[in-house]
């Protein structure tokens, strides 16, 4: 088992893959995560108790919102796809990454840079209101070169390959890294109003701006948040589980499926608006289709699983997978059923959507991401095992704890909501002002924001955790000994 | 199998290494002659097993269930035009349908409402309860902001829970002002403006200092009797025209009323001192051509009832 530590792998003795730069871009995931979970923990709580906006305009809840989901997708989630794909993409296509170690550290330094950029623009108040692309446009086209450069790199080692066939995880990174590029490019096109000025217009205008918007947002939820992620599924679980893949046909038949159906569901975002009625009912048709599409790579990862599922009591990465695998079927049941117009009658606008997005985040793409990073640093540290596997374990109940709390209050407050606004008395006034709506919520807002303290104190747990093990130290504990056995006798 | 399920029992490494093994031959019969049964990836390796069946016929159902519906329903466009559907639904019809059947059902208080007097809404309990509902959906969304709910008051915006008026409390009185508003730039406005004792120098800080001091003796608070002493002509000379002889208030011209314990802008030395010095004034939007008649009727009636209508 501990012939994984062996970098070169199956290359030749003088060349090696390059994991430093897989190194850097595992702790810029860790310490963006830590920035993003702080960030919503802090607007949680500025929902809940208004005075922590604390009066100025750089620390209200609409710039730091941003700073949150940015700091979140494309900070801590951007870091651990990148960095996870140059990992996968090298063994498993037996190369080493194309170009050298330049194109690759211009990608890692690149990219950060975009994040700072981003960042201090929203703290600033410059944005262009565009949900999930507020850069305005010298951040943009920043980011254009940077990716660019990414798709290079990542092609070139796959065409450089020396494995006949190239693994599926790949072909989701590729369609990952090619859409986004698509999609911010397209999205984004705007005219800066002056050469030294941050401010820009869209090429969009009224509704067609507002299409263009959410078919970039939602396909930005599709090839940023799920995509990827299922590129770091295919290749995490089988090795941490040590189980081959269940269905070769079932993924391919996946990646096309929702490569192809997720391109036309944004409108559903759009339900019940000035968008013509031909265009919401398509893209409400194409989401009920994908929900099988979705399911089919839940599926294949649990039947990976198979036949490994003791290893769920004993290892806790596992357990951090098997339950990402899990949450990502509950939400791509959720997101269907959402985008349904009558369903969405009642759910738009409301917290439903927050603690939708939230059990794909916090349950999927986080707990993904934790049980790839949990692999990757004794590996990449060339260490033989975590500091310690308790830890492992606390950070997995109380994140997990957290996650319920709350989805589970958003659920209650977003169904209140929405049911509030559309009660009518018998004389056919309203039944409730907004305002007593927002009271309403209070209670849900707070246990909420506590939710997110506990996902917090979880991913704290992991950072001291993974620093103890890059410092080579190791935590005796009685279940090590216990349990140990049955992996090292493989 | 049975005993892995049996909790109190520990698993054992040889159990475990079985149930893989059984595995692993299931594995091997399903995976056949397949060319995948060769390849692997950095140890990975795929099998083949086909699609569950229930995953394939929910997919065919998602599948014709979204067809059914682009049939039913508007859905592709053409070049000769968006095919229309069926069922022939269309969102801005259902929206426009939705509100004429409530303005249908509602039509007959609400003309009412619109053509009676203010007293006679009062005097017909189901107008009068009509339009209680109505002001109060009314006051929600629009007035609540500043005045809170129920008129509570909060900050700077008055209470109109009470029966301290600032521009007078009978029906008619705060019709006038939830059309015209106080201070809002239209022509019919209710307005007036304090002057600036202290910072226009009519008064000097000794003088102000002395009415601060009457103010409080009138209101019931803790003064220097002899600079109330002091203030009470200068009181008559300078602010009863508008706050009333004694400060009894001048509903009229807008003049507060000064001998109570109620306070916009605060009821201690310093606030009283600074109001003198340099005055603050709030001001209230004019909601004629914003809400229609029957919607301001209503209101009126709401904001009368809460407690304190004259």
């Amino acid at each position: 088992m501990a012939t994984a530590l062996a970098s070169t792998g199956g290359l030749s003795a003088r060349t090696r893959y390059d994991e430093d730069v897989v190194r850097l871009f595992v702790i810029a995931a860790t310490f963006w995560a830590i920035v993003g979970f702080l960030m919503g923990v802090l607007i949680a709580f500025q929902l809940a108790y208004p005075a922590l906006n604390l009066g100025s305009e750089w620390t209200t809840f609409g710039r730091l919102r941003p700073v949150h989901t940015s700091a979140v997708i494309f900070a801590f989630g951007g870091n651990a796809l990148i960095g996870t794909s140059f990992y996968v993409v090298q063994r498993t296509c037996r190369a080493t990454l194309f170009g050298g170690p330049m194109p690759a550290r211009f990608v890692f330094w690149g990219y950060q840079l975009f994040i700072v950029l981003a960042a201090s623009g929203y703290v600033l108040g410059i944005t262009q209101s565009k949900e999930y692309a507020e850069p305005e446009w010298y951040v943009d086209l920043w980011l254009t070169i940077v990716w660019v450069t990414y798709l290079v790199v990542f092609l070139g080692t796959v065409l450089r390959r020396t494995e006949p066939h190239i693994y599926v995880a790949n072909w989701y990174y590729m369609a990952f890294i090619i859409t986004i590029a698509v999609l911010h490019i397209v999205n984004n096109l705007a005219v800066p109003v002056s050469f030294f000025g941050a401010k820009s217009y869209s090429a969009f205008a009224g509704v067609q701006d507002a299409m263009a918007q959410w078919w970039y947002g939602h396909n930005a939820v599709g090839f940023f948040l799920t995509v990827p992620f299922l590129g770091m599924m295919y290749y995490f679980l089988p090795k941490q589980a040590n189980r081959p893949i269940w269905s070769y046909r079932l993924s391919i038949l996946n990646f096309w499926a929702l490569i192809f159906l997720y391109m036309w569901a944004g409108p559903h975002h759009l339900h019940y608006t000035s968008l013509p009625d031909w265009a919401q009912v398509l893209g409400m048709a194409f989401t009920i289709m994908l929900w099988m599409p979705s399911w089919g790579s839940a599926v294949n990862g649990v039947m990976t699983l198979s036949g490994a599922w003791d290893k769920l009591r004993t290892d806790p990465i596992i357990r951090f997978m098997a339950v990402s695998v899990a949450f990502y079927g509950m939400s791509t049941l959720e997101g269907p059923l959402m985008g349904v117009r009558q369903v969405n009658a009642l759910s738009h606008y409301t917290d439903w959507t927050v603690g939708h997005v939230h059990s794909g985040a916090l349950g999927w793409v986080a707990y993904i991401s934790f049980g790839a990073i949990y692999y990757l640093v004794p590996r990449l540290w060339q260490r033989e095992r975590l500091y310690s596997n308790t830890l492992v374990e606390y950070h997995f109940w109380i994140a997990s704890l957290g996650i319920v709390l709350y989805i589970t209050a958003m659920w209650v407050s977003g169904v209140m909501q929405g049911l509030m606004w559309r009660s009518y008395d018998q004389l056919g006034f309203l039944q409730y002002s907004f305002i007593e709506t927002v009271s309403a919520m209070h209670p849900f807002y707070v246990i909420r924001a506590l939710g997110g303290v506990m996902f917090l104190i979880g991913g704290l747990i992991m950072v001291y955790n993974l620093w103890r093990t890059i410092r080579g130290d190791q935590r005796v504990e009685a279940r090590d000994t216990a349990l140990a056995r049955p992996v090292a006798a493989e | 199998m049975t005993d892995r399920l049996d909790p109190t029992r520990p698993v054992t490494h040889e159990g475990m290494q079985a149930t893989r093994e059984i595995k692993d031959v299931q594995d091997k019969l399903a995976f056949g002659d397949s060319p995948l049964a060769h390849l692997e990836w950095d140890g990975i390796r795929e099998l083949d097993y086909p699609p569950p069946r229930w995953w394939v016929l929910t997919f065919i159902g998602t599948v014709l269930f979204a067809l059914l519906w682009m049939i039913l329903y508007p859905s592709w466009p053409t070049p000769f035009g968006v095919w229309r559907g069926v069922l022939g639904y269309d969102q801005r019809a259902v929206v426009a349908e939705d509100i004429a059947r409530a303005e249908t059902l509602r039509a007959p208080l609400v003309q009412a409402i619109g053509t009676a007097e203010l007293t006679g809404i009062q005097d017909d309990p189901d107008l009068m309860n009509f339009a209680i509902r109505g002001g109060q959906v009314a006051f929600n969304n629009n007035c609540a902001q500043c005045h809170a709910l129920g008129g509570a008051g909060q900050g700077f915006f008055p209470t109109l829970a009470d029966d301290d008026w600032l521009w007078g409390g009978t029906p008619e009185e705060i019709e006038y002002t939830i059309r015209h508003g106080i201070r809002s730039g239209t022509d019919e406005t209710r307005d007036n403006i304090m002057p600036s004792f202290g910072a226009d120098g009519i008064l000097s800080r000794e003088q102000i200092s002395d009415v601060t001091d009457y103010v409080l003796a009138i209101s019931g608070n803790e003064h220097d009797a002899a600079a109330a002493g002091r203030g009470e002509p200068l009181f008559a000379e300078n602010c009863a025209v508008c706050h009333g002889e004694g400060g009894a208030g001048l509903p009229e011209l807008g003049g507060p009323r000064l001998n109570d314990a109620i306070w916009l802008y605060g009821g201690d030395r310093s606030h009283i001192f600074s109001q003198i010095h340099r005055p603050s004034h709030g001001v209230m939007p004019a909601f004629e051509g914003r809400l229609d008649d029957a919607t301001i009727k209503m209101l009126v009636v709401y904001v009368h009832a809460l407690g304190g209508g004259q």
